[in-house]
């Protein structure tokens, strides 16, 4: 028990605890939250995505509508954008394309709840022949992503192709500021913002809530996050996505429409082949135009006319350059 | 022998082999090492399969019918134990449980070949045996560990007896001990999601980086991660912390005894060892030249008592020939037909103990079914997967192997923790608010190895042309739902009711409201009127699947839950006159 410490021996203790001490003062200065009020970032500007044309040709139509065309889902959609002027109009040459269809639902493609896969195929081939470098096909579905994309049909048809179909997967949502009335910090579906040029091809249906959805309503595919919240202003949240994003064309497949039981349906008797197609600049005049064929009218859709008050489109869709074929 | 053959197996020698030096018979090392290639092999098939139970979706398919291309549920088949039980519960082979004849035929030829070279379970005992002993378990006391010790290997007989006994009873409960369902569940369920988090949170802070390349490389990652290993969506399992922890405790043992679960703990080795008697391979050893230099002891695996002076344990052999190749005496011969003086082939346990613990098994599961949860006090929330037989025949054949659990494409379908009872924990029950049943998938029936969930069509499961597969009914609280509660318009649950027509169904009305607007400090709001429609569940055509409860925005506690009341299977757990079970006879 009766040790000496010599004082060399005594000062390093020393000089150590010291030192231990220090540190552990140091690190913890460096670490510490001093708590108080948070800095909040109103100066964040909405990160929002404007897709459209630049220049705007008066000498092309601005709506199509493909009816007489054939029977053929993939012949109305290349008629209706022949009609716009062809693919060429919008798409260049190394464009890196996004295709956004509605693939929301484990539904094949009778049942009318996702866009006709034919439809979609169509627009990839037309892409790539107008010179998209790549053409990227996909959503962000409601069901189990892998069951929707490949029952849809619109897995393989876009694969043969040649497209790529992105299952969205949860790395692929990265947080975006909207800056909408209603929705602002988002987890946003990334494939669908990262592109050159982005063509919408919604499915034209019934919705219980929102009567008619289409065009506008087919951005609810952008959101990652729990986005069951939107339905409580659904009219204001369509318009707010809408606003955030504004796709370089508009395809609108009312080959078939789901008639009732919106936005699923699962009936074959639910849906009706109506032998549309619709191509568009202009989202609002989209959602305006097809709305008839579930029998609503264009008046009864709040979120069309705040997008048309918006001056994201026009709801009169006749005022518009359009053409019927 | 060419000069370089020699010096390969000079490289395999470590060292120079004491006592005389013999070496082992070359085709005994060239068995050893097919052995290993063979553990290897299995182990990667089996988790080549556990990986492949679940739905990716594919860009050449649109088949309408999604089912698991592959036998995932290969191993499961294969076990003899599983389908010994069910036909005790059951009377019958189930499907493909017809297979496990195949392994006790190898066992009737070779022994207990399947815990040495097949077992993957096995397999990684084997592996932990082998990195885990620490530096003080070497020679002396790792001899001693691998000594046959009697009193303790006895366990693994009496729990195989106790099942059997319980299976009797009408109860697969045995399944929580069986080496392949534990694989399943604690790799399945605990191991992959929790690697899966790590993944995640990896590839996360990568992709926050802002560094492009570094950002391009997390997204391959993830994307390759999501379409070839796991799904989509990050996984969660009910309680299976209890499973994964579990998983640690029995994979540490092995630092104690060497493959503590194989020797002591498993009822489906004590089954094959109940079989392996007869087997026509077998060890002869020649005691006389035996020196005790116990080296076939330092690597015995199933401490069979290899050594010279004693009896073999037959039943307690895993095949894998350690000592034959270690023994440097010639003692220790495997052959076809050997003699069988020199071995014990039956497991030292005694006629009474044996058939007691048989009796414990049988009273067991009356005992715990007198507890209250099943007939009496049925949780309302033991929500059993579509097809799944009846409660009674349910648990008589759910063996808790999570097959369903880990092919849910929804991660809807969880190992119950005491919901269903003790008798119950493990076997799998829907939680709607982590994952809904997906309305037109039968995968769960398409894996489950013993028809505790039927197969099923589409067809059956959505009613086409018939009555629907029911799982359960809805219910709305409307304390808590927007359009009833807080007169704000909603209605997802009605968006995401797959049904046609759907069993949610709308009520149009004008509400009070207060107005939302600024107003003065201590002003009443003023009262406006808005239009909302209010859900109703239509107890005729709602069939439990829970996609309303999934995605209901209230979120602590949805406004729409699912109870299984209702449920297709039950004769008696029903709400109305007309759905209840004895009208049809």
């Amino acid at each position: 028990m009766d040790e000496t410490v010599s004082r060399r021996q005594a000062c390093g203790r020393i000089v150590r605890a010291g030192g231990a001490i220090g540190a552990a003062a140091a690190l913890g200065g460096a670490l510490w939250d001093r708590g108080g009020p948070n800095r909040t970032e109103d100066g964040a500007r909405a990160q929002t995505r404007d897709f459209r044309l630049r220049d705007r040709r008066l000498d092309r139509p601005d709506l199509a509508i493909a009816k007489q065309a054939s029977d053929d889902p993939a012949q109305l959609t290349r008629a209706a954008i022949d009609a716009l002027g062809g693919m060429s109009r919008f798409i260049s040459r190394g464009d890196v394309v996004t295709v956004k269809p509605n693939i929301g639902w484990d539904r094949t493609p009778v049942h009318a709840a996702n866009t006709n896969p034919r439809v979609v195929a169509e627009l990839v081939r037309l892409a790539f022949d107008a010179g998209a470098k790549t053409v990227t096909v996909t959503d962000a579905s409601c069901n189990e992503p892998n069951r929707c994309f490949q029952r849809s049909g619109i897995w393989k048809a876009a694969y043969d192709v040649g497209a790529d179909v992105i299952i969205p997967a949860e790395h692929r949502f990265r947080g975006m500021r909207l800056g909408g009335e209603v929705l602002d910090d988002w987890p946003i579906y990334r494939p669908l913002v990262e592109a050159d040029k982005v063509i919408n091809v919604p499915v034209a249906k019934h919705h219980n809530l929102a009567k008619f959805t289409a065009a506008m309503k087919n951005w609810y595919g952008l959101l990652g996050g729990r986005r069951n919240r939107l339905h409580q202003n659904i009219d204001t949240s369509i318009a707010d996505l809408a606003t955030f994003m504004q796709p370089t064309l508009t395809v609108v497949d009312a080959t078939r429409v789901l008639l009732r039981n919106g936005p699923q349906g699962g009936n074959i008797a639910d849906a009706k082949d109506i032998g549309v197609v619709i191509a568009t600049v202009d989202q609002v005049a989209a959602d305006a135009y097809a709305c008839q064929f579930v029998g609503v009218k264009r008046e009864d859709l709040p979120y069309v006319k705040m997008g048309h008050e918006r001056g994201l489109g026009t709801m009169f869709w006749e005022r518009l350059h359009h053409v019927e074929v | 022998m060419p000069k370089a053959r020699r010096r390969w197996t000079r490289l395999l020698r470590r060292k120079r082999r004491p006592g005389s030096g013999l070496e082992p018979r070359p085709v005994i090392r060239r068995l050893q090492w097919a052995r290993r290639v063979s553990q290897v092999f299995f182990l990667g098939l089996f988790t080549y399969l556990l990986l492949e139970t679940g739905f990716r979706g594919s860009f050449a398919a649109t088949d309408e019918r999604v089912r698991v291309a592959l036998p995932v549920e290969g191993f499961l088949f294969a076990d003899p134990f599983v389908s010994l039980m069910t036909v005790l519960s059951t009377g019958e082979v189930y499907r493909g449980l017809l297979w496990s004849l195949g392994l006790i035929a190898l066992t009737l030829v070779f022994g207990r070949l399947f815990c040495g070279w097949i077992c993957p379970f096995g397999t990684l005992h084997h592996f932990f045996a082998w990195v885990f002993p620490n530096r003080y378990v070497k020679g002396s006391r790792r001899i001693e560990q691998n000594k046959t010790h009697a009193r303790r290997q006895r366990i693994k007989y009496y729990l195989l007896y106790a099942f059997l006994g319980a299976a009797l009873s009408g109860s697969a409960i045995g399944g929580l001990f069986d080496p392949i369902c534990i694989a399943v569940r604690a790799l399945g369920l605990a191991l992959l999601p929790t690697v899966q988090l790590v993944t995640h949170s990896a590839t996360d802070a990568a992709a926050n980086t802002n560094v492009r390349a570094v950002q391009t490389t997390s997204d391959a990652v993830a994307d390759f991660m999501a379409t070839s290993v796991w799904q989509s969506r990050q996984v969660y399992f009910h309680e299976t912390w209890f499973i994964g922890t579990l998983l640690v405790a029995v994979l540490f043992m092995n630092r104690f005894i060497p493959r503590f679960w194989c020797r002591v703990l498993c009822p489906l080795g004590a089954l094959l060892g109940l079989f392996s008697r007869f087997a026509l391979f077998g060890m002869e050893k020649d005691h006389a030249k035996c020196t005790d230099c116990n080296l076939c002891l330092v690597h015995c695996q199933g401490s069979d008592s290899p050594q010279g002076g004693v009896k073999w344990r037959q039943d307690e052999c895993h095949m894998c020939l350690n000592c034959e190749v270690a023994c440097p005496e010639d003692v220790i011969k495997f052959r076809f037909l050997p003699g069988w003086r020199s071995r014990v082939d039956r497991p030292d346990t005694g006629r009474r103990t044996a058939m007691a613990a048989a009796a414990a098994g049988v009273v067991g599961i009356p005992l715990l079914r007198a507890a209250d949860v099943i007939d009496v006090n049925y949780h309302d929330r033991v929500i059993r997967p579509p097809g799944s037989v009846e409660e009674k025949a349910f648990l008589e054949r759910c063996i808790r192997c999570a097959e369903c659990m880990k092919v849910c494409p929804n991660n809807a379908i969880h190992p119950a923790f005491f919901e269903a009872g003790v008798e119950g924990v493990w076997t799998p029950i829907v939680i709607p608010r982590i994952g809904y049943c997906e309305h037109s998938c039968v995968l769960c029936g398409d894996v489950c190895p013993t028809g505790a969930i039927q197969k099923i069509t589409e067809e059956q499961k959505m009613g086409i042309d018939r009555d629907p597969i029911r799982i359960g009914t809805a219910f709305y609280d409307r304390g808590r739902c927007l359009p009833w509660a807080m007169a704000t318009p909603c209605i997802v649950c009605e968006e995401f009711c797959p049904t046609s027509p759907k069993a949610i169904w709308v009520e149009e009305t004008d509400v009070p409201k207060r107005e939302q607007r600024p107003r003065a400090a201590g002003e009443e709001p003023p009262l406006t009127t808005v239009h909302v429609q209010r859900p109703h569940v239509d107890p005729e055509l709602c069939i439990g699947c829970g996609a309303c409860e999934k995605v209901c925005p209230v979120q602590d506690d949805p406004a729409v839950y699912v109870t299984n009341v209702g449920e297709s299977r039950s004769k008696t757990n029903v709400i109305l006159l007309e759905n209840t079970g004895y009208n049809q006879g």
